[in-house]
């Protein structure tokens, strides 16, 4: 039976059918609906973990008590998640380990363009890069087999397209649940030094023995055509951009084991062909690969390591052939994403901007926060990095800053990576003000569950972390709760923080307005004989609200009536 | 066959996902390769959003790129003029006529062009559109705007009427399926 399946969604059924016992993942575009969809199998255990490093040692757990298992993140996670899986590559498995990471080149929703290759590389683990959905579930399912073969964890590596597209996916049975026995072995699972120098060799010799395999294995693909002109090297979706630029033209060796790679089949595609082109999207790792190995390549001299690829670039860099379009006569307005009508996080960002405070920022849906007209953030930079880099900001500006500088996390970013760097606040003692934008929800990602949320990944009740418990915990005195709704109550509370003399948390609550159970108002109306066309509430930002022929206008099918509009007008003229 | 392509385009949240699935089914059950690819994430908030469907006898890049579309399915009539530069010569344009001020109109920065529609028209490009809100409020949902557009883009397409039916079938939960075959009626005779 075939299907039309998203690219994540393949991969969880090649974890259903490869045996996966086991799934802890952390959300992050453009991975998240892998875990999603795992939740969808009861025969498979899965949770949403607070963050990465946690998600791959619970993977790992599993696989060392015999069970094949997964851990799920985008690829910035991953670096949340180096430490276990550098360590990983040592021990080794029991049950096969099969963990997605999926890169975003383009940067359609993330901070920056890493390739998660170079991790691969670095830990010296395998990794493998399919380029449809098809390709996704059979990869993932013979991960787990080429895992407990080469006793490693295997990453499988998936893009943006490949992970947010559909094709076509034909459906097995589920086979190779059954639990390994667990045996106590302190040699392969105790990293203490002793074991660890024999584990290192076993490394070494085990990359060897995968790069071997990876010459005659069904992951890497030669595919002659009679009359090509020039060979191509490629690996994923750069092999379905090559493959429709280039066609017939061209012949190729397309890899999908990309770490390691193997030597001999490169050598002997290459030397078929005066003119060899590596294409491969983001960093140029075959293609040094090639030149160590003295294999004559052309690739990042005309292709870019930035941004993504396309039939349009190959086409154009290898053949000539430039696009015929035309284009729209005037200047069309950007549409950037926004924060939405409702949003709890609008009214407190507003209050920001007005008392003009440098705000440390982190990422979610709040990092839109940054945008004009509200334009309340100065910096972004990783999960997490709100708490900490303000204390570092205020140990290095002194007490002056302290009275003008507010850290803004999400609930969800708050327990990924903020408890540390709150109580680093506590601990070295800065008079440091933090708020904590609890939204009840993971927003960005697309609404996951998470430890504040009472709810766990396959939507059933779970023990919800008390905020304001956990941060006195943590060595804060001062916590206290604002409704974001409520702007005055908000503005008060940051005023009395940031002027208080010790470190503060103000937890900002009010579920995300697109979440089922939150009930709406109705609409909110312009009285047109009180509005005079100020443009006073647009510096709210809000999507539902614009200003027509000189009178404001309310859009009745984006309004929840938060009632922001309504505190910002003056005049009285916006209500029910 | 050769390769055809078909862009959804819209505001994040307008609907095009059950769009981009309606006609991902139609065109299976013709028994095409099919890929259709859209991304999720930060930019469905409020954003401009993208959905590419390509279909034929093998489908390799499931991106669009610019002069390669047949037909662009907007929601919002300055999206359909954003995305001009990627229909094909000959191509068509299906779009709502419904106008969303972005951010930097809202805030004055920038002006929404007036008749977007016209203009696209006098530079020789074939537009098809219908007011898709107001028919589908004329059904009693604002929501099945994405469906209404589905009956228009339909008169297009060249697939028989039953294999549409079908798709809103198992596509559409049944206590919503009346409302929408109506709304894709309304849409194929606009
Ligand atoms: C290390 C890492 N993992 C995952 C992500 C993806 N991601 C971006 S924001 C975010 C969470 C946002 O949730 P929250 O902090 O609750 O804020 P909200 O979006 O709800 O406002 C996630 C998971 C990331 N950017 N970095």
């Amino acid at each position: 039976m075939k299907k039309l399946m998203l690219g994540n969604e393949a991969f969880a059924r090649g974890l259903y059918e490869g045996g996966c016992k086991v799934a802890s993942s952390y959300p992050g575009t453009p991975s998240t609906e892998v875990t999603e969809e795992v939740a969808k199998y009861d025969e498979i255990y899965s949770e949403w973990a607070p963050n990465e490093k946690v998600a791959l040692e619970v993977a790992l757990g599993a696989s060392i008590a015999g069970a094949r298992a997964f851990c799920g993140m985008k690829h910035v996670g991953l670096n949340v998640a180096a430490d276990p899986l550098y360590t990983a590559g040592y021990t080794g498995v029991n049950g096969g380990l099969v963990i997605c990471v999926a890169d975003d080149p383009g940067m359609h929703s993330s901070q920056n363009e890493q390739d998660s290759r170079h991790h691969a590389i670095a830990s010296k683990v395998l990794m493998l890069e399919p380029s449809d959905s098809d390709e996704v579930k059979e990869f993932v399912k013979q991960g787990f087999e080429l895992s407990e073969k080469f006793d490693t964890p295997v990453i499988v590596r998936m893009t943006t397209r490949v992970a947010h597209s559909q094709s076509a996916v034909e459906l097995c049975e589920r086979q190779g649940d059954e639990l390994k026995a667990y045996e106590k072995n302190a040699a392969k699972y105790v990293t203490l030094p002793a074991n660890a120098r024999k584990l290192h060799v076993t490394v070494e010799e085990r990359l060897e023995k995968a790069a071997q395999y990876g010459n005659d294995c069904p992951f890497n693909k030669v595919e002659i055509n009679e009359g090509a002109q020039f060979g191509v090297i490629t690996s994923g979706i750069a092999y379905q951009y090559s493959r429709e630029a280039l066609g017939d033209k061209a012949s190729y060796l397309k890899l999908g084991l990309v770490n390691p790679l193997p030597v001999d089949i490169i050598r002997d595609f290459a030397e078929k062909y005066e003119t060899v082109y590596v294409i491969e999207e983001l960093d140029d790792i075959i293609e040094t690969h090639c030149r160590k190995n003295g294999i004559k390549v052309i690739g990042k001299e005309i292709f870019s390591k930035i941004g993504e690829l396309s039939q349009t670039i190959i086409a154009e860099k290898i053949l000539g052939k430039t696009p015929e379009f035309d284009t729209f006569s005037e200047p069309v307005p950007v549409r950037p994403p926004v924060m939405c009508a409702g949003c709890p996080h609008r009214g407190l960002f507003y209050c920001l901007s007005k008392l003009k405070v440098t705000v440390t920022g982190d990422i979610g849906c709040y990092t839109l926060g940054a945008a004009a007209p509200l334009s309340a953030m100065d910096t972004t930079i990783c999960m997490g990095a709100s708490i900490s880099a303000l204390h570092g900001f205020n140990k290095a500006r002194g007490e002056e800053s302290e009275r003008k500088s507010v850290a803004v996390i999400g609930d969800s970013t708050f327990m990924h990576s903020g408890m540390t760097g709150l109580v680093n606040i506590a601990y070295n003692d800065s008079n440091s003000t933090v708020i904590i934008l609890d939204n009840s929800i993971t927003g960005m990602t697309g609404h996951q569950q998470n430890p504040t949320t009472g709810k766990n990944l396959k939507g059933d009740p779970a023990y919800a972390v008390n905020l304001e418990a956990l941060c006195h915990a943590l060595g804060i005195n001062r916590v206290r709760v604002v409704d974001p709704y409520n702007m005055k109550e908000c503005e008060e509370a940051i005023k009395e923080e940031l002027a208080a003399d010790e470190a503060s948390v103000i937890i900002s609550r009010r579920p995300c307005a697109l979440l089922k159970y939150v009930q709406h108002k109705p609409a909110l109306k312009v009285n047109e004989d009180k509005c005079v066309g100020c443009k006073m509430c647009l510096k709210i930002g809000c999507p539902a609200l614009s200003v027509h022929n000189g009178k404001a206008v309310i859009d009745a099918t984006q309004c929840v009536g938060c009632g922001i509009c309504t505190d910002m007008c003056k005049l009285g003229a916006i209500g029910e | 066959m050769e390769t055809k392509s078909i862009m959804i385009v819209g505001v994040g949240g307008q609907g095009s996902l059950l769009a981009s699935r309606l006609i991902g089914n139609v065109l299976l059950s013709q028994g095409f390769d099919v890929k259709v690819s859209e991304v999720h994430g930060m930019s469905q908030r409020g954003g401009s959003v993208v959905t590419y469907v390509k279909y034929g006898d093998k489908v390799y890049s499931p991106v669009i790129e610019k002069g390669e579309a047949d037909i662009i399915i907007s929601f919002e009539a300055l999206e359909a003029a954003r995305w001009v530069s990627y229909l094909k010569k000959g191509g068509h344009i299906v779009t709502s006529t419904q106008q969303l001020d972005p951010m930097p109109v809202i805030q004055g920065v920038m002006q929404y062009p007036e008749d977007v529609i016209g203009k696209m028209k006098a530079q020789g490009i074939d537009v098809l559109s219908c007011d898709a809100l107001s028919l589908a409020l004329s059904v009693g949902n604002a929501k099945a705007s994405n469906v209404v557009l589905m009956g228009l883009v339909s008169t297009k397409m060249g697939f028989e009427d039953k294999y549409w039916q079908q798709a809103l079938e198992s596509c559409v939960p049944p206590k919503f399926l009346e409302l929408n075959k109506k709304a894709f009626e309304l849409g194929k005779n606009a």
